[in-house]
């Protein structure tokens, strides 16, 4: 299956929108091969007249009224079965848009908000209410596999429910242009089975553990002596900042930079060093004047938050 | 003379086959010897036991082309490491290690094992995998 796709969707609103899509096609590639046939007739040689009040009457205007109208009614049919865009009996959860990434809040069962980013963890079968804001210009949310796009406002909270029916992996994008990275401002939503959503709702919640390796150690300490923290949560080493992604649990994440990169120590490596090779643009600076085995240790601790 | 000249001739013949032959039997081994165990020795640099594809294939996965520019890899061409787009051209690695196919392998495997300051993290690649990338890597010339 591939991950980014309006043809195969995962469950709830997709399954819907792909119907009314195709169905929508349909009707107008019959219609068109119609008129297209009437149209060589006429052509014809021999053609002979018709009689023209009866095909403007007929074709001219109660076809397209009744045919429209049936569409119309379908469509109308259908769309009311799109989930209700209302967190009453979803499970809630927040993502604010910023240039170019998402910050994702979850509401932990223990208490409080589990913060993260670049990536939606949901539950299959299970309705998702997304709380939707943006920080600085207008982005929009857009998860082919499972529903419709929704506009994210800046001073404004909108709103999209989402559900999966199977557990995996499904690609979205930034739907409105946001600037010069609205491209490679992309997400993963990972659908979990119930318990192991819990679960990792859970691991997350836990701040970044202490690491016991000489190396990854040095690294925590490169990443306060840097003033990474300026802009970068890890909790349980600095806290409170949210200028950038919350670093707490970074290397459980698939991909660096929305979607940019994916997470080792090298793609780690190279964007500390300059993440405008990658993502130009970003308003993280260049780090070009670390040692290299301080830029290893960084990256191997950074990746060490699983 | 007319029945003496053949003669001498074919003595002659006989000795320079007499001296070429084994030279020439020997030609392969020595011609072979430069490439073997992808030590030192001549010849362009090898790796044994490596597919090129596979190799070109997991440098696209690992993205190394985040750090370093490999003109048929898709990515981001940085520039924190040097271009690979002669790779097998050079004479080291690192700007000190022989650039032969077994320090290749080593060096892709572990590089601050055999260069304690260098930037390029280990990635905890399998011997193998090490192995398809240093073959891909011999084919950029």
């Amino acid at each position: 299956m591939p991950l980014q796709s309006v043809l195969h969707h995962g469950g709830g609103d997709a399954a819907v929108i792909g119907q009314l899509a195709w169905g929508m096609t349909a009707a107008g590639t019959l219609i068109f091969v119609a008129v297209m046939a009437l149209l060589a007739l006429s052509l014809r040689k021999h053609a002979r007249p018709l009689r023209p009040r009866w095909w403007i009457a007929g074709a001219g205007v109660a076809f397209p009224v009744v045919v429209l109208s049936i569409l119309l009614g379908w469509s109308t049919w259908r769309s009311a079965q799109l989930r209700p865009q209302t967190s009453n009996g979803a499970l809630a959860m927040s993502v604010t848009a910023r240039m170019w990434w998402w910050e994702v809040r979850y509401r932990d069962p223990a208490g409080g908000e589990v913060t993260a980013a670049n990536e939606i963890h949901i539950p299959v079968g299970q309705d998702v209410y997304l709380g939707l804001n943006a920080a600085d210009v207008i982005h929009s949310l857009w998860i082919p596999a499972l529903g419709g796009k929704r506009d994210m406002i800046p001073g404004r909270v909108t709103g999209l429910t989402l559900r999966a029916d199977k557990p995996g992996v499904y690609r979205g994008q930034c739907a409105e242009y946001c600037g010069v990275q609205h491209a490679r401002m992309a997400l993963q939503v990972v659908a979990h089975p119930p318990a192991e959503f819990a679960a990792w709702v859970a691991a997350q919640a836990r701040p970044a553990v202490q690491p016991a390796d000489p190396q990854l150690q040095r690294g925590r300490a490169i990443f306060l002596e840097q003033r990474c923290q300026a802009c970068h949560t890890i909790r349980g080493v600095a806290d409170g900042r949210q200028l950038g992604p919350d670093l707490t649990h970074v290397g459980s994440r698939a991909y660096l930079g929305a979607a940019t990169l994916r997470t080792h120590q090298g793609t780690l490596a190279a964007w500390i060093t300059d993440p405008h090779v990658a993502k130009p643009g970003v308003f993280m600076p260049a780090t070009r004047d670390l040692d290299g085995a301080s830029l290893r240790a960084l990256a191997a601790y950074l990746e060490s938050l699983k | 003379m007319n029945s003496t000249v053949p003669s001498l001739f074919d003595r002659y013949a006989f000795r320079r086959q007499a001296v070429l032959a084994p030279l020439v039997a020997l030609l392969p081994a020595v011609l072979l010897s430069g490439c073997g165990q992808g030590g030192g020795g001549l010849g362009p640099p090898h790796v044994r036991g490596g597919d090129v594809e596979t190799g070109r294939r997991l440098i696209t996965q690992y993205q190394c082309s985040t750090c370093h520019v490999i003109p048929e890899v898709p990515g981001p061409n940085g520039e924190a490491g040097p271009s690979l787009e002669h790779v097998a051209r050079l004479g080291y690695i690192a700007g000190g290690i022989p650039n032969r196919g077994e320090q290749m392998v080593a060096w892709l495997r572990d590089p601050p094992a055999l260069k304690p300051g260098t930037r390029m993290p280990s990635m905890g690649l399998t011997e193998q995998e090490a192995r398809h990338m240093a073959a891909y890597l011999y084919t950029l010339k």
